[in-house]
C-alpha cells in the first residue's frame, strides 16, 4: 500500500515539485490580497463608499481608463491590424518600442508627458489654444493611462490578427467586398474576442495607474493618489478601507469582463 | 473566356514567367503541376489577389489586370474552402450578394437555388466547423458561384479530401460544370483529376507553361522531358468496364479484356503505376493476374531505372531496374509478359 503511494509519487517527481512551487507564489498573490479585504469590516468599507470623496476618486478613475482605452482603440487597432499584416525593415524595432512603456518606470513616463504636454512645449500650449490643459486636469490623467496601458491592448490586438487567415479576408475580396468592408465584416469580427481581452487589460491597468498620473495631474484625484494622500496624511486606517475598496472593484471588473471575453474558449 | 498574356509574377524565390493561356466560355481548364510550382500564385493573380510585375488579363473581353479583386467577377475555392467561420453557412452563401445590394428576396431565392444545387439545404443553420470536408467543399463551391462569377478559380479543391469523398465531390463538379456551362480554371497535380475532369489542360512546370492540349495530347504526345516525366508517373486508359460471365469485373482497353476490382460500370478511366506491372519472359499464371504478352517498342534510360514501352495493346509503360534488364536480356522489338493485379488498375 505505502510502496504504491510512494511509487505513485516517485512516478510524478517533477509535477509535484512544480505544484507546490506555484502554490508558493499563488498565495503570494492571495494571501495579501484577501487580508486586505477581509480584515475590514463590512460596515466600514460601506462608509467608505458613503465618503463622496472616495466615491468620485473612484468614478475619476474608472472613466479616465475608460476613456484612455477608447483613445487606444481607436489610433491602436489600426495600428495593430498593420503590424499584424505587413513585414518591413525595422518592424522588430517598431514592435518593441511599442512595448517600451510598459517597462519603463512610470514616474519617468510621468515626466516624459510632462515635457511634451505641459506648457513649456509647443504641443501643450497648441492643446491649450484650443482649451485643453493636461497638467493638473482630467486629459492629463487620460493621457498618462493612455500611454503606460496602451501596449497591452495593440499586442492583444496584434495576436488577434495574425490569427485570423489572410484568404479569408481575400476570399472576402473576391466575393466584392472592399477592402474596409473586409475588414469591419471579416478581419474585426474574427479579431473581436482578443481586441475585447486587450481592452480589459489596458482599462484595468489604466485603473490602478499612480506614478505617471501623479507627475502630470495629481489633482483632480483619481483613486490610487487618493489611497497614497490618506496614507500620507492620516495614516493606515485611513487608508487602508479605501485601498480595500478599489482592490474589490478592480477585480471584480477584471474577472467579469475577462470572464466574458474569453466565453466559449477553452482554458 | 480568359486570356492571360505575357504574365510574369514574382514569388520572391522564383518566378512565374511569360504565362500565355486562352480559356474559352464554359470551359472546364485545369491548370497540372507539381507542389511548389506557383499554381496558387496563379489562380490569385487571375483573380486580383496577387500583384503582378508585367503581362495582361483579359476575362470576357474585358481588360482586368490592374483591377481591384471586388470588381473583377471571379469565383475563388481555395484547397481547405476558407469559410468565415463568425457566420452560418447562410450568412457565408449571403456574403457576396449583400455586396452586390440585391433586393432581399432575390438573395434568398439565389441562396436557395445554390443550396439545391449542392445539396446542402439542410446545412444553411450550420456554422461551418461543425460541416465534414465534403460539406465544406460544396458550401465553399456554392459561395463562390453566388455572385455569378465570369470565371471560376478552384485551387486544389479535392485534395484535402479523403478518397471516398473526393471521388464524389469529384463528381459533384463535374455535374455542375455540365449544367452551368461555368468558365472553369481547376488547378491541381493529381493527373487523373486532371483527365477525368479537364476538356483541357496546362502543365506547369519550372515557373513556365509547358504544355496545353487535350488530356490525350498531353499523356500521349507530351512534348517536353517534364511532361514526359510527368505523364509517365502512371499508365492511363480509357476503356468500358462491364461485368463478366463468371461474376468479375473485365475493363476493356483497345480490344483487351483486364480484370478489375471496381463498383463503377460504363465509360471510365484508369491508371496503373509502371513500378506495380511485373516483367518476365514466360507466362506468370495465377487467376488473381493480367497477363499479357506484348512487344517492347521503346526503352527509356532514366538511370538506375528503366522505362519500358510494351505494346500488348494497349501501351503499358513498365519499371525495370538496370539489372533485370541485363538478366532477362530485353531489348526493343523482343517479346515479353506484362503481369499486374486486378487491384492494381485504379478505376475513375
Amino acid at each position: 500500500m505505502i510502496r504504491n503511494v510512494l511509487r505513485w509519487i516517485a512516478q510524478r517527481r517533477l509535477t509535484i515539485t512544480f505544484l507546490l512551487l506555484g502554490m508558493v507564489i499563488l498565495l503570494f498573490i492571495l494571501i495579501p490580497l484577501a487580508k486586505m479585504i477581509f480584515t475590514q469590516s463590512p460596515s466600514i468599507l460601506w462608509d467608505t463608499l458613503l465618503d463622496g470623496e472616495v466615491r468620485s476618486a473612484i468614478w475619476l478613475s474608472l472613466y479616465s481608463a475608460l476613456i484612455a482605452t477608447a483613445v487606444g482603440l481607436v489610433f491602436g487597432v489600426p495600428l495593430a491590424y498593420f503590424l499584424a499584416r505587413h513585414s518591413f525593415p525595422g518592424k522588430r524595432l517598431v514592435e518593441a518600442l511599442i512595448d517600451v512603456p510598459i517597462v519603463v518606470p512610470h514616474i519617468a513616463a510621468g515626466i516624459a508627458l510632462l515635457f511634451i504636454f505641459g506648457q513649456s512645449f509647443f504641443t501643450g500650449r497648441a492643446f491649450h489654444a484650443v482649451g485643453i490643459d493636461f497638467v493638473f486636469a482630467v486629459p492629463g490623467i487620460i493621457i498618462a493611462m493612455l500611454f503606460v496601458s496602451v501596449p497591452f491592448l495593440i499586442d492583444s490586438a496584434k495576436q488577434g490578427f495574425e490569427k485570423v487567415d489572410e484568404r479569408l479576408e481575400k476570399v472576402a475580396r473576391t466575393l466584392g467586398a472592399s477592402p474596409w468592408q473586409t475588414f469591419v465584416r471579416v478581419s474585426l469580427p474574427l479579431a473581436k474576442r482578443s481586441i475585447f481581452g486587450g481592452s480589459v487589460m489596458m482599462w484595468a491597468r489604466g485603473i490602478s495607474e499612480f506614478g505617471a498620473v501623479l507627475v502630470l495631474a495629481s489633482y483632480p484625484t483619481i483613486a490610487p493618489i487618493l489611497v497614497y494622500d490618506r496614507l500620507e496624511g492620516y495614516g493606515l486606517d485611513y487608508a487602508l478601507p479605501v485601498a480595500a475598496l478599489l482592490v474589490i472593484i478592480c477585480i471584480i471588473i477584471f474577472v467579469v469582463l475577462r470572464t466574458i471575453a474569453y466565453r466559449g474558449e477553452r482554458a | 473566356m480568359i486570356e492571360i498574356k505575357n504574365l510574369t509574377v514574382n514569388l520572391g524565390d522564383f518566378l512565374l514567367e511569360e504565362i500565355e493561356l486562352r480559356v474559352e466560355k464554359g470551359e472546364y481548364f485545369i491548370i497540372l503541376g507539381p507542389t511548389g510550382a506557383g499554381k496558387t500564385v496563379l489562380l490569385e493573380s487571375i483573380a486580383g489577389l496577387h500583384p503582378i510585375k508585367s503581362g495582361k488579363i483579359w476575362l470576357d473581353g474585358r481588360e482586368v489586370t490592374r483591377l481591384e479583386p471586388e470588381k473583377r467577377g471571379v469565383g475563388f475555392v481555395y484547397q481547405d474552402y476558407a469559410l468565415f467561420p463568425h457566420l452560418s453557412v447562410k450568412d457565408n452563401l449571403l456574403f457576396g450578394l449583400k455586396r452586390r445590394r440585391q433586393p432581399k428576396e432575390e438573395r434568398e431565392m439565389v441562396v436557395e437555388w445554390l443550396a439545391e444545387l449542392l445539396g446542402i439545404s439542410q446545412l444553411l443553420e450550420r456554422s461551418p466547423d461543425t460541416l465534414s470536408g465534403g460539406e465544406r467543399q460544396k458550401v465553399a463551391l456554392a459561395r463562390a458561384l453566388s455572385i455569378s462569377p465570369d470565371v471560376l478559380l478552384l485551387d486544389e479543391p479535392l485534395s484535402a479530401l479523403d478518397p471516398q469523398t473526393r471521388e464524389g465531390v469529384q463528381q459533384e463538379l463535374r455535374q455542375i460544370h455540365h449544367r452551368l456551362k461555368q468558365t472553369t480554371i481547376h488547378v491541381t497535380h493529381d493527373f487523373e483529376e486532371a483527365i477525368a475532369l479537364g476538356d483541357r489542360i496546362a502543365v506547369l512546370g519550372e515557373g513556365r507553361i509547358l504544355q496545353v492540349g487535350t488530356p490525350d495530347e498531353i499523356f500521349h504526345h507530351p512534348n517536353s522531358e517534364f511532361v514526359a516525366r510527368f505523364a509517365m508517373t502512371r499508365n492511363i486508359f480509357a476503356g468500358e468496364v462491364r461485368d463478366g460471365a463468371r461474376g468479375e469485373v473485365t475493363l476493356t482497353v483497345e480490344g483487351t479484356e483486364l480484370e478489375v476490382v471496381t463498383e463503377l460500370r460504363g465509360r471510365v478511366h484508369a491508371s496503373l503505376r509502371p513500378e506495380d506491372i511485373l516483367i518476365s519472359k514466360e507466362p506468370l499464371s495465377s487467376s488473381a493476374r493480367n497477363s499479357l504478352r506484348g512487344t517492347i517498342t521503346s526503352i527509356a534510360d532514366r538511370g538506375a531505372t528503366l522505362y519500358l514501352t510494351v505494346s500488348a495493346p494497349p501501351d503499358f509503360v513498365c519499371l525495370v531496374t538496370r539489372r533485370s534488364l541485363d538478366e532477362m536480356n530485353l531489348a526493343e522489338g523482343g517479346e515479353v509478359y506484362v503481369t499486374f493485379k486486378a487491384s492494381a488498375i485504379h478505376i475513375f
